[in-house]
This record gives C-alpha cells, sequence and structure tokens, in this order.
C-alpha cells in the first residue's frame, strides 16, 4: 500500500511537472521568435542605416549599386491597411448591427454562417478571385494598362478583414445591457435611433477592438496582397503598382542572398515591431474593457 | 397615442435602416460571388485523374495527388506534436497554475502568438526548422511551423471548455482520495472533450488554408510520398494552398488553379459544418 502511494505521488509529481512545461510553452516560443527575428534583421539595419533603412524611398536590391530603403512598404502597408478599414470597417459594423439587432433568428444564422465560412476560407483562394475578378475590373472601370495595383489590394483586404470586424463587433453589440435599449425606447426613441445613440456608443470599446484585429489582420496578409497588388517596389499610390511589408518578404525571399537576404530579415523585423504594437494597443483595449 | 415623429426624423431612420440592410445584403452577395465564380470556374476542371495523378512533363499530365497528399500529412503532423502541448497548456493554465503572474504573462504569449501574422512564422520557420535545426526545406519543418502557428487555438478552445467543467466534479474526484493527475484524465478531461475537439477542427481549418508560413518551410515539390518519407527531414512538398499558388502567380494555369480552390472551398465548408455539428452534439452528449 505504502509503495502504491509513493509511486502515485511520484507520478503526480511528474504529471505537474508535465504540465507546467507545456504551459510555458507559448511564453518559449514568443521568446524563440523575437530572439531569431532580432538576431537576423538587425546586422542589415546595421550595415544599411537605421534612417537610410527606414526612411529611405528607394528599394533596388538587385541592382548593381543596391539601395534599400523600404519606405515605400511601409508607407503601402499604412495606406492599404487604411484603405481597407474605411471600406471593411463601416460594412462590417453595419453587418454586425444587422445580425445583433435586426435580423430574425434565422437570417441570422444563415448570415453568421456565410460570414463564418468567409473566415475559412484560405487567403490565396481571395487572391486567385481578386487576379480573375478584381484585377480585371479594376483596370477596365478606371481604364488603366493594369489593374494590380494598390486599390484592388484594398478590395480584396477589405473583403478578408470583415469576419473579424464582424464577429467581434457583434458580440460587443450583444453584449449591451438590453434596460439601455429599453430606456431609449421609453424615452420615445425609434429603434434605429436607439441603436445609432444608444447600442453603438455602449459597445464603442468592443467595436475598437474589431478594428484594430482587423488591422493586424490586414497589415499581415501576404498571398492574397501578392497576388494582386502588382508587386512592385514603387511609393504608393492608389492606381500605381506596389510592394507592402508583407509581399518585400515574401517575393525575394526564395532567391535572396548575402546583405539583401538580411535585409529581408529587417523588413519582417519591422513588420514583427508594428504587430507588437498593434497587440499591445489590442490587449489595452480589451483589459479596459473588462474593467 | 403615440405622438408624431418628424418627417426628417422618420427619414433618417429609413436611410439608417436601408444602410444596414445594404451592407448585411452586400456582404451576402460578395461572398455567394465568390463561391459561385469559385465553383463554375473550379468544378469543370476537377476530374478523377486530377484529383489522383501528379504533375508530369513526360506524360503531359496535371494532378494535384501529392498536395492532396502533403496537405494530409502536414495535418497529421501538426496535430500530434500540438495537442498534447496545447491540451497541457490548458490543464496547466486552469487546473495546475497558483501564481497569477504566470498565467497572466503565458496569456500574454498565447495572445502574441495569435497576433503573428503567417508570414512572420514562414520566415522565423525557416530560420529555426529548416536552418538552425538543419531539417531542410521539408513537411515536417512545415509542420513544426504551424504547431507554433495553431497552438493558440487549441489552448484557448480547451481552456474555454475546462472553465465550464464544475468545480463540484473536481472536488468529488479529490474528496474520493483520487490524485489531481487521476482526477483530470477521468472526470475533468472526459467533460472538456468538447472544447478539444472544436480546437482540433478550428486548427484543422487553419492548416489546410495557410500558405504563407509553408511557402519557404514546406517547399514547392510535387512528389508523391509515403507516410514516412513524409515525416523525413529533407522531403519538400507543396500543399494544396502552395500549389494552387503556383498554379496561378507561377505558372498562369488558371484552370488547374481554380479546380484547387473548388477543392478548398468544398473543404472549408466540411470543415466549418462539423464544426458546428460537433459543437452541438458534443453540448448535447453532456
Amino acid at each position: 500500500m505504502g509503495k502504491l502511494k509513493k509511486i502515485s505521488g511520484l507520478l503526480e509529481k511528474f504529471m505537474n511537472l508535465i504540465f507546467t512545461v507545456c504551459g510555458f510553452v507559448a511564453v518559449a516560443f514568443v521568446l524563440v521568435i523575437t530572439i531569431f527575428l532580432v538576431v537576423s534583421g538587425t546586422p542589415a539595419i546595421g550595415e544599411i542605416g537605421l534612417t537610410d533603412f527606414l526612411f529611405g524611398t528607394k528599394w533596388a536590391s538587385t541592382a548593381a549599386e543596391p539601395s534599400y530603403g523600404i519606405l515605400p512598404f511601409i508607407l503601402t502597408s499604412v495606406y492599404g491597411t487604411f484603405g481597407a478599414i474605411l471600406i471593411g470597417v463601416p460594412l462590417g459594423i453595419l453587418c454586425a448591427v444587422f445580425l445583433a439587432k435586426i435580423a430574425g433568428k434565422r437570417t441570422a444564422s444563415v448570415v453568421s454562417g456565410a460570414v463564418s465560412l468567409m473566415s475559412g476560407i484560405p487567403s490565396v483562394v481571395y487572391g486567385l478571385v481578386g487576379m480573375i475578378i478584381i484585377v480585371p475590373t479594376v483596370r477596365e472601370v478606371f481604364g488603366l494598362p493594369d489593374g494590380a495595383n494598390l486599390f484592388s489590394a484594398i478590395l480584396v483586404l477589405a473583403v478578408m478583414i470583415l469576419p473579424s470586424v464582424i464577429s467581434v463587433s457583434e458580440t460587443a453589440i450583444r453584449a449591451v445591457p438590453r434596460e439601455y435599449e429599453e430606456a431609449s425606447l421609453a424615452l420615445g426613441a425609434t429603434k434605429t435611433e436607439t441603436i445609432f445613440k444608444v447600442t453603438l456608443p455602449a459597445a464603442k470599446s468592443g467595436i475598437l477592438a474589431s478594428v484594430v484585429l482587423g488591422i493586424g489582420r490586414a497589415i499581415g496578409e501576404a498571398m492574397a496582397v501578392m497576388m494582386v497588388a502588382g508587386n512592385v517596389a514603387n511609393m504608393p499610390e492608389l492606381f500605381k503598382s506596389v510592394r507592402f511589408l508583407t509581399t518585400a518578404v515574401a517575393s525575394e525571399m526564395s532567391y535572396s542572398s548575402g546583405l539583401q537576404r538580411q535585409a529581408l530579415f529587417s523588413v519582417a523585423l519591422v513588420l514583427f515591431v508594428f504587430i507588437l504594437g498593434i497587440n499591445l494597443v489590442l490587449n489595452l483595449i480589451v483589459k479596459k474593457n473588462r474593467k | 397615442m403615440h405622438e408624431e415623429i418628424s418627417k426628417y426624423r422618420k427619414m433618417k431612420c429609413a436611410v439608417l435602416n436601408g444602410l444596414i440592410w445594404t451592407a448585411a445584403g452586400m456582404i451576402c452577395l460578395a461572398l455567394l460571388g465568390i463561391i459561385l465564380c469559385i465553383l463554375l470556374k473550379g468544378l469543370p476542371h476537377i476530374s478523377l485523374s486530377l484529383l489522383t495523378s501528379r504533375p508530369s512533363l513526360l506524360n503531359e499530365t496535371t494532378g494535384i495527388l501529392p498536395n492532396i497528399l502533403n496537405t494530409l500529412y502536414i495535418i497529421l503532423m501538426t496535430l500530434v506534436i500540438v495537442l498534447p502541448l496545447g491540451v497541457g497548456a490548458a490543464i496547466y493554465l486552469n487546473e495546475y497554475a497558483k501564481n497569477k503572474k504566470a498565467v497572466h504573462l503565458i496569456e500574454l504569449a498565447i495572445e502574441t502568438l495569435a497576433g503573428i501574422p503567417s508570414i512572420i512564422y514562414g520566415l522565423v520557420g525557416m530560420l529555426i526548422f529548416v536552418q538552425f535545426c538543419s531539417l531542410g526545406t521539408s513537411l515536417i519543418a512545415g509542420a513544426l511551423t504551424l504547431v507554433i502557428m495553431t497552438l493558440p487555438t487549441i489552448i484557448r478552445t480547451t481552456q474555454e471548455s475546462l472553465k465550464t467543467v464544475p468545480d463540484s466534479y473536481r472536488e468529488g474526484g479529490l474528496a474520493l482520495g483520487a490524485g489531481k493527475w487521476y482526477m483530470i484524465r477521468t472526470t475533468v478531461l472526459p467533460t472538456a472533450v468538447d472544447g478539444i475537439v472544436t480546437g482540433c477542427i478550428l486548427s484543422v481549418g487553419r492548416i489546410v488554408g495557410e500558405s504563407a508560413a509553408l511557402l519557404f518551410t514546406a517547399g514547392m515539390a510535387n512528389e508523391v510520398l509515403g507516410i514516412f518519407e513524409a515525416v523525413t527531414p529533407g522531403k519538400a512538398g507543396s500543399t494544396l494552398t502552395v500549389s494552387l499558388y503556383m498554379y496561378a502567380k507561377e505558372r498562369g494555369d488558371f484552370d488547374t488553379a481554380f479546380a484547387i480552390a473548388a477543392v478548398l472551398l468544398i473543404l472549408t465548408l466540411l470543415l466549418n459544418l462539423s464544426a458546428k455539428f460537433a459543437a452541438k452534439k458534443l453540448k448535447k452528449g453532456q
């Protein structure tokens, strides 16, 4: 009996240790990712010079006299994300209102099923549809020589951020206490007025979180954008072929070497810093929400 | 009874209402358009020979069998590794951890992992697994990269369902003299199985749809590999998504690309339905 107890006690201790290790694996992963990115991303920045790297307007990594300025990528990512938010967020919030407040149970379940299907569609599939539908349409409508440009990328990104914006805003809208709305209705406001003047303001921090999440999605998307943005390292203009931070990494990695390759790691490091910043903001908003 | 509301207010409400319906309608139309476009352009090009052969210049065939197999291998390898890790981490967070700071730190790490874009995972996976661990561009390197990527999903869904297990179950188990691990194994885990299954389905969805993280880790080869070959370091292979990208962007073969897109779309639909079904069924079973 005593022996058995000893063995089971040992097992308990062993399992405790195993679970503790599992628990901290996530922390270890974050640390390893950060270390690898910093170690491989900083040498090129040191060689090129931080200001030349971040604010240089010319990226010509394969030229005889290579120049490594990533301002075009940074600005493209920022503009592209901003554009996608500008289109996707109002649409997403309105759709969330529809799901939470207006649609009947059946309609709501069909639409939210559609939205969750949308979030599951692989990004290369969005890219493919963009290549075949959006790019030619943009070319025709605006009379351009080539439709693969920032505008097409914005359209594709706007569709791609919809599911996360919708689902997070919907949750936030549903969490607004009923009493708020009832009070507003009792004061004579119509249903629509109540939604826009009471419900949405009350849900604003949750909606803000959905916007930040959308920003994170848009800035991190690579493959779909690669297929529709044209992928030339221009300074961003709406109807010019552009390259994002993500696509800069993806497009040259397979054939790069030396300083060019290291510079790509630095681009990834810059992207990582952007993402960490966005995560931090998201965390702050969510924390404030809980309080 | 009702006081008449002014015409201006009425109009404003009608416009806003109209906007809401338009937005919902536009989103549904966009999705419908995407689905129809893929199915109409993809389904006619799906054939038995496409699904069961490999691309060969010699025989002039295009086939996606290797890509289907590679996708399966990567799903299996990833789940085998990530499941114990993720479930273990969730158990630690929910059952063992006493230090609030540690829990906070781990949750922060999980949030961070969930927010990192897949292209960065691809790059880091290449640095760590392909180069540092010298696994070479290989399916196993791809799977390991996806382990890091899907870990947050598994931890979160498991944790959610662990939280719903009533404390009285745990206390009952412990009061009967069971050790903590014994109690967790026999009482807590069986009750939380719905979250684990949901997490698996969600992860499979992410793996099936992933491309940027696999481009530089799992590679672009199109060979048919056996299951034992697939786990060998250095054996590269492209999944469905990666091969879609290659067909569309590098080779301009849109027929095959759309056929793969249709296959992916059907897979996504099935995964979506099974996630819903599993959630419902398992909830009822309790």
